[in-house]
């Protein structure tokens, strides 16, 4: 194994990189106009639901230091929820509360927080802590998804999500995000999160990376992933597909979850999904980038296709060859 | 157009420009494009003294011609109580002071710095009609000299083939000890110059000579007198001869003060009339000459540039002027490289304040202030503050483990350490904030990732900044600028791989299955 790899082999597999990625495509596709719809995770509930699109219910939001009484009488009856910076980034400054113990919060991890607890991280997020660029920021409290129990096996402590890359409406690689114990129950790939590729046109599994290396099986649950196999699966495609329209943005990370209740539902969205993704497919994200580019510039009724189209499309094209062997 | 065609245009035209302006100011206006270069400058006082009887003063002295291989820095003129002009009397250029009445010794000053150019020939061609003015030895006394000097042309004649070769075998006969007429001829000119004795001889073979006045440049001289060289009209030119040894062209250092016939100094209302010189040389760096040069010559582009700024702001200015090169040191490390900094460009900040206090003692500052802070900071957070008063209890923090640091080391005479008081504060506090929350929050590894990437980026920085070269162009060639601005729209441009990501995805011929 070489220290490092030329860069025209990567270039040979169609790796896309850092600078590649946002210049020729989220600088390019991804209006400025937009960001606030997806930097800002009320937004971007409100415009989904309003376009039917399944997401998690808000339950309390505040964005001043005044309202955080109110919010904390909110979340008093409440068994469970989800605690969010609406502005956050990767996961940052999330807390999952499972049950309460007494006047006690009880997180996905074991740990307990008390109503003291909460009003300073409350007022963390307020304060601009875990936004961009440390503007002020608001709260929300929304409910807790179920994970389908099919999925269970496969994650430790969190709820494992799907992220799709929607380009220009077409889905074109897929993964689904575990976390595992040393990545403390969060989907972070940067601290030990598993990545699996996912199939486009099947919803089976490809590769399961763990920090940069292949595994086979969950290093907490012992559960093969070779065996995964995503279910509602073009619901989900479907519902990726869609938030093209929603959002606008041409380059597109949607996070979706699958709701024991609910079924599948959008997470959230983002408009500067990383490069992962590429290794737990084992293969770039270039050559699909530049066949839905080609398709669009060719054909110009495509532009005009709809979500269901659009993913027919995709699943035709984008999908594993071999998919029927691996699964 | 394109997005991309314009910033190619962009990005040449400020590359041309600023090169352009460079090439301008390293050529025409003498900045040295290298740094290190020294001129050497000779600083030529010529003093006038005479003394006074009481009557109107008015004092002549003949100034140098420009020359093509010496330039002259600056000049002044000082004599108290008198007027003093300038006027050109059959193209020489003279000072004259004046005075209403003088009693007693006067001294008058001319003063002026010169250095030589290099690229001008030595010699320069005197653009002075020859003109002969035969010497009269007519009269029965002077019987002996007009034959010792018939002779003495006739010998020289006899041993030469040409007009060059006459002039130097007559200087050669003059010079010889054991020729009766040459010592009768020297006997006759008692008083005056070898020199004019010459030009006597050499007019009576119809050949137009001068004495040429001036000065050799040597360091520390004083009370130098003016030597005298020949100037003969030769085959259609001006060619200098030394009188004594013969030797052609001008002798190195030799500073002429004045060509042809016209006096030093003419000095009416005095007497003792004297002139003496004084030589000072001064290792001068180049751009500081060019700089004067300039200044003479009152460049519109000197007068914007920041040499117009006092000098206590060109210190500053210095530093700032080096912020460019630590933003692009910033954008070649996250391009090219892809390493992670807290924050964008506190690293450029963290590098300007290394080179306040050297590197060493700036790391282990920064690495002590922050690991003091964090821990500061980790029970900060148990306290529910919110963030902006954190912070700002952080800055105070920082502020005190400054003055700590400083009080402490100067007690133990470590007066490095005082220079710890450069750092920018409110960036240490929020480095320390964003540092602890990264830490909660992705753990320890992360952090130290980013803290070190912070400092490499910074020592990196740090080296360009500190580097003779970049600090002479940045400071002297401001307009290079403008190149570190094409070179950074450029690299704005690229979307090729980063060096971690080679690193990064190396393995991925193996996931490919």
């Amino acid at each position: 194994m070489a220290w490092l790899i030329a860069p025209w082999k990567l270039a040979r597999h169609g790796i896309l990189g850092m600078n590649g990625r946002n210049i020729n495509y989220i600088a390019r596709y991804n209006s400025r106009s937009r960001y606030p719809l997806v930097d800002n995770k009320l937004l971007t509930k409100k415009a989904a639901t309003k376009a039917g699109i399944t997401v998690p219910k808000l339950l309390a939001s505040t964005d001043s230091p005044v309202g955080i009484n109110q919010l904390m009488k909110a979340i008093e009856p409440l068994q469970e929820f989800v605690l969010k910076p609406v502005r956050g980034s990767g996961g940052k400054g999330i807390i999952v509360i499972e049950r309460r113990d007494g006047p006690l919060f009880v997180k996905a991890s074991g740990n307990t927080m008390t109503a003291d607890d909460i009003r300073r991280h409350v007022s963390d997020i307020l304060s601009g802590l875990y936004s961009l660029g440390g503007k002020p920021d608001a709260v929300m409290v929304e409910e807790r998804v179920h994970f389908d129990p099919m999925l269970f096996d496969y994650s430790y402590e969190g709820v494992p999500d799907l992220r799709i890359i929607v380009f220009r409406g077409f889905p074109v690689m897929a993964m689904l995000r575990c976390a595992t114990h040393s990545s403390g129950g969060r989907a972070n790939l940067h601290q030990g999160a598993i990545g699996v590729g996912i199939d486009i046109r099947t919803g089976a599994s490809i590769n399961a990376v763990q920090k940069g290396s292949l595994i086979d099986r969950h290093p907490d649950t012992g559960h093969d992933f070779s065996q995964l196999k995503i279910p509602n699966w073009d619901t989900m495609l479907d519902l990726a597909s869609r938030c093209y329209e929603v959002t606008g943005l041409g380059y597109l990370g949607c996070d979706i979850v699958l709701d024991q209740r609910y079924g599948p539902m959008i997470l959230e969205l983002n408009a500067r999904p990383g490069l992962t993704i590429q290794v737990t497919n084992g293969t770039g994200i270039l050559p699909r980038l530049r066949h839905v580019e080609t398709l669009l510039k060719e054909d110009e009724d495509a532009c005009d296709w709809g979500a269901h189209r659009r993913v027919m499309y995709a699943k035709e094209h984008f999908g594993r060859p071999d998919a029927a062997q691996a699964v | 157009m394109s997005a991309r065609l314009q910033v190619f245009i962009l990005s040449a035209l400020l590359a041309v420009l600023g090169i352009g302006l460079t090439i301008y100011k390293s050529t025409t206006l003498g900045f040295p494009f290298f740094p290190g270069e020294y001129r050497t400058i000779w600083t030529v006082e010529a003093r006038v003294s005479f003394k006074a009887n009481g009557e109107p003063v008015r004092v002549s002295l003949a100034l140098p011609r420009e020359q093509a291989n010496t330039a002259i820095l600056e000049e002044s003129f000082s004599g108290t109580g008198y007027g003093f002009q300038q006027e050109t009397v059959k193209g020489q250029k003279r000072a004259v002071w004046t005075r209403r009445d003088a009693q007693g010794s006067q001294s008058l000053f001319y003063k002026l710095a010169v250095y030589h150019t290099d690229n001008a020939e030595a010699e320069e061609l005197l653009a002075l009609l020859p003109s002969v003015q035969k010497p009269d030895f007519s009269s029965a006394q002077q019987e002996a000299e007009r034959l010792a000097s018939e002779s003495l042309l006739a010998q020289a004649h006899e041993l030469s083939a040409d007009t060059e070769t006459f002039a130097r075998q007559l200087l050669g006969l003059l010079n010889d000890p054991a020729n009766p007429d040459a010592t009768i001829l020297l006997g006759a000119y008692e008083g005056r110059s070898r020199v004019n004795l010459l030009v006597d001889m050499l007019a009576l073979a119809d050949i137009a000579a001068h004495p040429v006045r001036g000065i050799f440049l040597e360091h520390n001289r004083r009370q130098l007198q003016p030597q005298e060289l020949l100037e003969a009209y030769i085959d259609g030119r001006w060619v200098m001869m030394d009188p004594t040894t013969g030797v052609l062209g001008i002798p190195e250092n030799f500073f002429i003060w004045q060509r042809g016939g016209v006096s030093l100094v003419d000095v009416t209302g005095g007497s003792q009339s004297d002139v003496s010189f004084s030589v000072i040389a001064n290792n001068v760096s180049a751009r500081t000459v060019a700089l004067q040069q300039g200044k003479m010559e009152t460049v519109a582009l000197l007068d914007f540039s920041i040499y117009s700024l006092p000098i206590e702001q060109q210190s500053v200015f210095k530093l700032i002027l080096l912020v460019p090169m630590g933003a692009l040191m910033v954008i070649l490390f996250r391009v090219f490289v892809g390493i992670r900094t807290s924050g964008t460009f506190m690293p450029v900040l963290l590098a300007l304040a290394f080179l306040q206090t050297q590197l060493v003692t700036g790391v282990i500052i920064f690495l002590l202030v922050l690991a003091v802070g964090l821990g500061i900071r980790s029970y900060l957070s148990r306290l529910n503050l919110l963030l902006v008063a954190r912070i700002a209890a952080v800055v105070i923090v920082v502020v005190i483990i400054m003055a700590t640091i400083s009080v402490v080391s100067y007690k133990l005479h470590i007066e490095q350490a005082l220079t710890v008081v450069f750092f920018p504060m409110i960036i240490l506090a929020w480095t320390i904030e964003r540092m602890s929350i990264l830490w909660e929050e992705d753990g320890a590894r992360e952090a130290c990732i980013q803290i070190a990437g912070s400092l490499l980026v910074a020592i990196a920085a740090y080296f360009m900044m500190t580097n003779d070269y970049i600090e002479h162009w940045s400071f002297n060639f401001p307009e290079l600028m403008l190149v570190v601005l094409a070179v950074v729209l450029l690299l704005g441009q690229y979307s090729g791989y980063r060096l971690s990501e080679l690193i990064r995805f190396r393995d991925i011929q193996e996931t490919m299955r």
